[in-house]
């Protein structure tokens, strides 16, 4: 069942400004054949003031591409063409309230949409340079183009290493086998990887699989007096902030119960389908900084006794 | 045009029955007493374990007759359609090692088509994907010059999900055995639809699932014909006479043998009564929509299935509309799946794809009524035409197709 807000479910079953604008100066005309999904823009812009009048769309796709071109005209009717040309496909899926992650390349189009139409009206080419491929990780929104690209240019060649670059497989991590999939094409193209030795007929192929080499043990971790720990706590969590903060959320400590580390995530992190992700980045984080295992817990179940 | 406001029918139209079906009451008030006085492990020696065992032997009969099989003991009970085709598949190239190719249709379904992708990749077997023709009928000349004696198992749909098009099973199977192949058949959509004799068939191996004929979830059955070489996937006890380990699904084994032994009584009614409101649905969406088709084979396929595509519109849409008017249906649209693709059945009868991503599945059932095949008839003019008004594809005044070129990413 479709995962909409009530805002995109709004725009698709009544959407604002659909059909032609006979009077339109500027025309966009995109479309994404691996979703099917095509969507012609059209907009009438004051010579004069730069102002766009009057927006309307036509387009061929699914809910959410429907509610994206809706949502769309609403906000740039009344802009300036420049300031409108500021807008992202971000803006448009905040609008509606957030979209699936599998949708953003709806409102991708409808981004694209708006600069086709006002390079139309400049009388420029526009050239779509976005390129888009299956969805990999469900939990950021990178798809397989991104992975790819992401591998060739820096010259990838682990599952963490994509993880680092594109934060792809880093939350719920059930997209590994996906990833390295990507990645052992990729490299399979550029020549890094070596071709696996031919099986013998009637074999699984586990014999192709070598042991891996031992891990040296990690060095054991100097003891920390509670002071120390709690501030190597602290430390880390700010040293997060900047990023989560970016996301338009924020972190903060709220106890130390041995192993358990209990946080409370604010702001746009409350309630995001992502927060799972953004604690387990946390305890990634912390238990890196302190040489051993902890757990971090939203603050909601801590102990009655202990609050 | 405007959708009309007529009244749904009581708790919603559910025209998705190929997904899966309502548990029948008479199959569930079969099941409840295995959840509570029956509740004992059919291996037990003590007489809980005893009543439970005679029950598990009973549905398995009743399995056996709506498959028309020659003896009980051909049948495996499993967690369902999945399970039993990769059962067939995986137990087949391990009986036979040395023979390294498939023969299989590009219109399977995941569970089929998926795990073929695997064995291609990873552990090197050729795989021979035969296509169809644009109303999804298998080309038989590519069929025939795949077979040969390296093949180890053929897996062929008896009847496809999507489209409800029906394959010549006993044919393909006899070519199957004449190469010396092992011949398998999904037949989830065509059990309790089609009139089946196992007994007197070349088919070796069959897949079907509980849910799709008012069983629960979690349910199926791999039919294996006596003497074929089987090797199973899951080890760990004697259940289903070694070929299937792990405690007996009691309760859910039962609901099906209960749903089996209903399925056999209703199979005239699916091809009267049933084909009857599926064909009259049909032609009054066909009368009154412009520019939309039928897919598929209409002369050979399910009693229950009609899968109309809408052109110049998209599917998932169409489903969210018909959902406002408390009809289930569903789509070969790429954007109702998660992925970007549309649905490979389409793709693969050459469905254009403007066409393809606007593909409508109504798929009936027994329960479904006359009212409430009026409804569906007298609002989806209305929802197609609503989504025209919003498509580039389409020229309002006119009703027709328009130039539309947009720069494609």
């Amino acid at each position: 069942m479709w995962n909409y807000t009530d805002k995109v479910k709004e725009h698709f079953f009544n959407p604002k400004n659909s059909g032609v604008l006979e009077t339109a100066n500027a025309v966009g005309e995109v479309g994404s054949i691996t979703c099917g999904d095509a969507l012609r823009l059209m907009l009438k812009v004051d010579p004069d003031t730069q102002i766009i009048k009057d927006a309307k769309f036509q387009t061929f796709g699914c809910g959410s591409a429907i509610a994206s071109s809706s949502a769309l005209t609403e906000m740039i009717i009344g802009k300036t063409v420049d300031e409108a040309l500021v807008l992202t496909n971000r803006d448009i899926a905040e609008y509606l309230g957030g979209l699936p992650p599998e949708k953003m390349h709806c409102s991708v189009m409808g981004a694209e949409a708006l600069r086709a139409a006002i390079a139309n009206y400049k009388g420029e080419e526009w050239v779509d340079d976005h390129e888009e491929g299956e969805l990999i990780c469900k939990c950021f929104g990178v798809d397989a183009a991104m992975i790819e690209r992401a591998v060739t240019v820096n010259g990838l060649t682990s599952l963490e290493e994509v993880t680092h670059y594109t934060k792809a497989g880093g939350s719920c991590q059930t997209c590994h086998e996906k990833i390295e999939e990507v990645l052992e094409a990729v490299m399979a193209k550029t020549g890094a990887l070596k071709p696996a030795a031919k099986h013998t007929p009637g074999t699984v192929g586990l014999d192709a699989i070598k042991p891996l080499p031992a891990k040296p043990e990690p060095a054991a971790a100097p003891k920390l007096t509670n002071v120390q720990r709690m501030q190597a706590i602290m430390g880390a969590i700010e040293e997060m902030r900047p990023q989560i903060q970016r996301d338009g959320g924020d972190v903060e400590l709220v106890d130390i119960d041995g192993k358990d580390i209990y946080v409370r995530l604010t702001g746009a992190c409350s309630g995001c389908s992502q927060s799972a992700g953004t604690m387990m980045g946390v305890q990634m984080k912390l238990v890196e900084a302190l040489g051993e295992f902890v757990r971090v817990k939203p603050a909601s179940l801590m102990p009655a006794h202990a609050g | 045009m405007t959708i009309p406001n007529t009244t749904i029918p009581n708790q919603g139209v559910y025209l998705d029955n190929n997904a899966t079906t309502r548990v029948d009451p008479d199959v569930l008030a079969e099941m409840l007493p295995l959840f509570t006085e029956h509740f004992g492990n059919p291996s037990s020696m003590h007489a809980f374990g005893a009543a439970v065992g005679g029950k598990i032997e009973w549905a398995r009969k009743q399995v056996q007759a709506l498959l028309g099989a020659a003896h009980d003991s051909e049948i495996i009970f499993t967690s369902g359609g999945t399970e039993s085709d990769n059962t067939a598949i995986l137990s087949i190239i391990e009986a036979y090692p040395k023979k390294r190719e498939i023969v299989t249709s590009v219109v399977e379904h995941p569970a089929v088509l998926a795990l073929c992708d695997y064995l291609e990749k990873k552990r090197d077997y050729k795989i021979h994907r035969i296509p169809v023709d644009n109303k999804g009928n298998l080309d038989i000349d590519a069929y025939r010059a795949a077979l040969s004696d390296q093949v180890a198992i053929v897996s062929i749909m008896w009847a496809n999900n999507e489209t409800g098009t029906i394959f010549p099973i006993e044919e393909l199977a006899q070519m199957a055995k004449a190469v010396g192949a092992v011949f398998h058949t999904d037949a989830v959509q065509a059990v309790g639809k089609i009139p089946m004799k196992l007994a007197d068939s070349a088919v070796d191996m069959l897949s079907l699932s509980g849910h799709k004929l008012h069983a629960p979830k979690g349910i199926g059955a791999l039919y294996v014909k006596r003497g074929l070489r089987f090797r199973p996937m899951l080890r760990g006890g004697h259940q289903e006479r070694s070929r299937r380990a792990g405690t007996e699904n009691a309760p859910a084994i039962v609901g099906l043998g209960a749903a089996a032994h209903l399925a056999l009584t209703h199979m005239g009614e699916e091809n009267t009564r049933v084909k009857a409101q599926r064909d009259r649905l049909e032609q009054a969406i066909l009368a009154a929509v412009p520019a939309c088709f039928v897919t598929g084979n209409p002369d050979h396929r399910l009693p229950n299935t009609c899968n109309i595509a809408f052109e110049f519109i998209e599917g998932e849409a169409i489903l969210l509309l018909l959902n406002e008017q408390g009809i289930a249906a569903s789509s070969g649209s790429a954007c109702t799946s998660g992925s970007l693709e549309p649905s490979h059945v389409m793709r693969a009868m050459g469905v254009p794809y403007t066409a393809a991503h606007g593909a409508t599945r109504f798929s009936l059932s027994r329960d479904t009524t006359d009212a409430e095949i009026d409804h569906v008839i007298a609002v989806v003019p209305g929802i197609i035409a609503k989504l025209r008004s919003l498509s580039p594809y389409w020229e309002q005044g006119a009703a027709k197709p328009k130039e539309f070129a947009p720069v494609y990413s």
